[in-house]
């Protein structure tokens, strides 16, 4: 198995943040708005160099989701930073109608995705914002992995015309990409290759499922693991080619299973290639308040998960 | 522009809103009727436009949002005779394939539509973004918008309000169709709004009133409201008007908020109205 050295530990936010910077100096056109938590989403270094493009648009989401397609009217390429509840759940018809349907040239950019937000609890803690935004036409779907990857993501929607939802996260987690890889939209990453069982991972799941891979190694089992970072538009080819290959697949996600990464996975299985599926997800439930790892144990999408859903999958073979 | 020609461009209006919503047996002519004065004067007078090159980017002109989308015939039936797109195409409004929706988008390409809009409360946010961007650009030109008074009750409106006067975005001119009508009644019925005026004051912006079926009170309205951009407010025009103006039977009632006259209702209806312009 390939080894990933872990470069040091670092949110995935703040990867946002120095994306966002960078942008700040390379694109006069990129502007950026924020609801009232320019701290949490770590936008303070863009809006302290680009004062004249940015936003404080105060707590009132619907009216930044609405301020943003407007801004793209002028050539604008604007960048809302929100936690991922407010982001999407809150403001979904706003999004659907002035962004999306109207194919705005809008980045939604969420922080404090899933449960490892923690001890904020449920209220905060959106299980449903990839389904939400999957559904939409005209919408793509980026759920990077750590620290560099969601910097180079960033940067990478910046470039693509169209209404992108960037998901990212709370927690200091490993950060072990490249810094110097470009971010491909839509290419799905092999990190690992194997033989045994696909393991299809998006976010902070990716790293688990790479100590997972260690784990299964150890058991015999020789894994193929994929960081999905592109939900939508949904890297079939790659996905296929390895499960044409493996035979059967995992899906890890900090998300609930209806509407994910898994249910993507599913549907493309069913009509193209059936093959034994086990999707580490959160099933039909809420979260709760808690440390972020306590969470992902409980509720069945840490790294142990990810080992047993690989050895049910292979058994099924 | 004389008042005269404004006159008879709103008459051609309303017969196209009539027929328009007759020919499918759906859409909303209420308002429209209500609004065709408004929009006859903001387009042939007011706005600084370029119909023939429409650029979706919008820069160096003047922009309109129809934040109540529900009256696109009224826009459209402008949009066409102002030479956005042939008059002919009005005929396809509803109808599959057609790039006339229900409500406006931007999805078809229609010339002179920039956004979505039909779910109420979300068009007052897109104008401050694109009046955000103008500012940016250095393009001093305005940017426009409609509401329904009903959509006034959507709390987005609210937040968009406050943010514009809290930001000084003084290159914006909100009016409010103010007929008191909604689609289940009597706005007073339904879930009064109390001073509307008063309302506006107080989130800081300025306020003016004008009657919407006096041509020349519109256009002097819009042109004082050009003249007051630029002093740190933005500014809100709450016109007065009568859903279903200029057709008797359709006057001073919510029941044509949504509903379609039949043929013969609709031959009534255009017996009232000069063709002007030329039908679609």
């Amino acid at each position: 198995m390939k080894t990933f050295e872990i470069i040091d530990h670092k949110d995935t936010r703040s990867g946002f943040g120095a994306g966002l910077q960078e942008l700040g100096k390379t694109n006069p056109n990129v502007v950026a708005l924020c609801a009232d938590l320019i701290g949490s989403l770590k936008m303070n270094a863009f809006k302290d160099e680009n004062p004249d493009r940015f936003f404080q648009i105060g707590i009132a989401e619907a009216n930044m989701i609405g301020i943003a397609a407007g801004l793209t009217i002028g050539g604008k390429i604007p960048f809302t930073g929100t936690f991922a509840n407010f982001s999407t759940g809150r403001v979904y018809d706003q999004i659907r109608q002035s962004v999306a349907y109207s194919n705005k040239n809008v980045k939604i950019c969420a922080s404090h995705a899933g449960l490892t937000l923690g001890e904020d609890g449920a209220t905060h803690q959106i299980l449903e914002d990839i389904g939400l935004m999957k559904m939409l036409p005209n919408m793509t779907v980026i759920s990077p992995c750590d620290y560099n990857e969601t910097k180079a993501a960033t940067i990478a929607i910046a470039e693509y015309e169209g209404p992108v939802y960037l998901r990212f996260g709370r927690p200091k987690v490993p950060n072990f990409t490249d810094p110097n890889k470009k971010f491909v939209i839509g290419k799905a990453d092999v990190m690992n290759e194997g033989k045994d069982v696909t393991i299809l991972a998006t976010g902070h799941l990716v790293w688990k499922a790479i100590e997972a891979g260690k784990a299964l190694l150890e058991k015999g089992i020789n894994p193929e693991i994929i960081n999905v970072h592109t939900i939508k538009p949904f890297d079939e080819e790659t996905v296929l080619n390895s499960i044409n290959k493996t035979k059967c697949v995992v899906t890890a996600e900090e998300h609930m299973m209806n509407g994910g990464l898994g249910d993507t996975v599913a549907q493309l299985l069913a009509r193209k290639l059936p093959s034994p599926l086990e999707m580490v997800a959160v099933n039909d439930t809420f979260g709760e308040s808690g440390k972020g790892e306590e969470l992902l144990t409980k509720y069945g999408v840490n790294t142990q998960d990810v080992i047993a859903a690989a050895e049910r999958a292979v058994q099924r073979k | 522009m004389e008042v005269a020609e404004l006159q008879k461009i709103s008459s051609q209006i309303r017969r196209d809103i009539v027929r328009m919503v007759s020919d499918v047996q759906s859409g909303h002519p209420g308002g429209s009727l209500g609004c065709a004065d408004f929009f006859a004067a903001l387009y042939f007078e007011i706005m600084d436009i370029d119909p023939a090159k429409f650029e979706m980017d919008g820069k160096r002109e003047d922009l309109f949002f129809l934040s109540n989308g529900h009256i696109s015939p009224v826009l459209y039936s402008t949009l066409a005779h102002r030479g956005f797109f042939d008059k002919s195409e009005l005929a396809t409004f509803r109808l599959i394939d057609s790039r006339l929706q229900g409500h406006p988008s931007p999805a078809k390409n229609l010339p002179g539509v920039r956004i979505a809009t039909g779910s109420l409360g979300q068009g007052l946010s897109v104008g401050i973004g694109a009046a955000l961007a103008k500012k940016l650009n250095g393009d001093e030109k305005i940017v426009y918008t409609l509401h329904g008074d009903g959509e006034l009750q959507e709390g987005q409106i609210w937040e968009a309000a406050m943010y514009a006067a809290g930001n000084k975005v003084d290159n914006l001119i909100a009016t409010i169709d103010y007929n008191h009508k909604q689609i289940d009644g009597d706005i007073d019925d339904v879930l009064p709004m109390g001073d509307l005026a008063q309302k506006w004051q107080a989130f800081g912006w300025e306020v003016l009133k004008m009657d919407g079926h006096n041509h020349e009170e519109i256009v002097q309205t819009l042109t004082k409201a050009k003249s007051m951009c630029g002093n740190g407010k933005p500014i809100v025009i709450i016109m007065e008007t009568i859903m279903g103006n200029g057709v008797d039977f359709m006057m001073h009632t919510h029941k044509w908020h949504g509903s379609a006259p039949s043929a013969e209702q609709a031959k009534e209806a255009l017996s009232q109205l000069t063709e002007t312009l030329g039908d679609y």
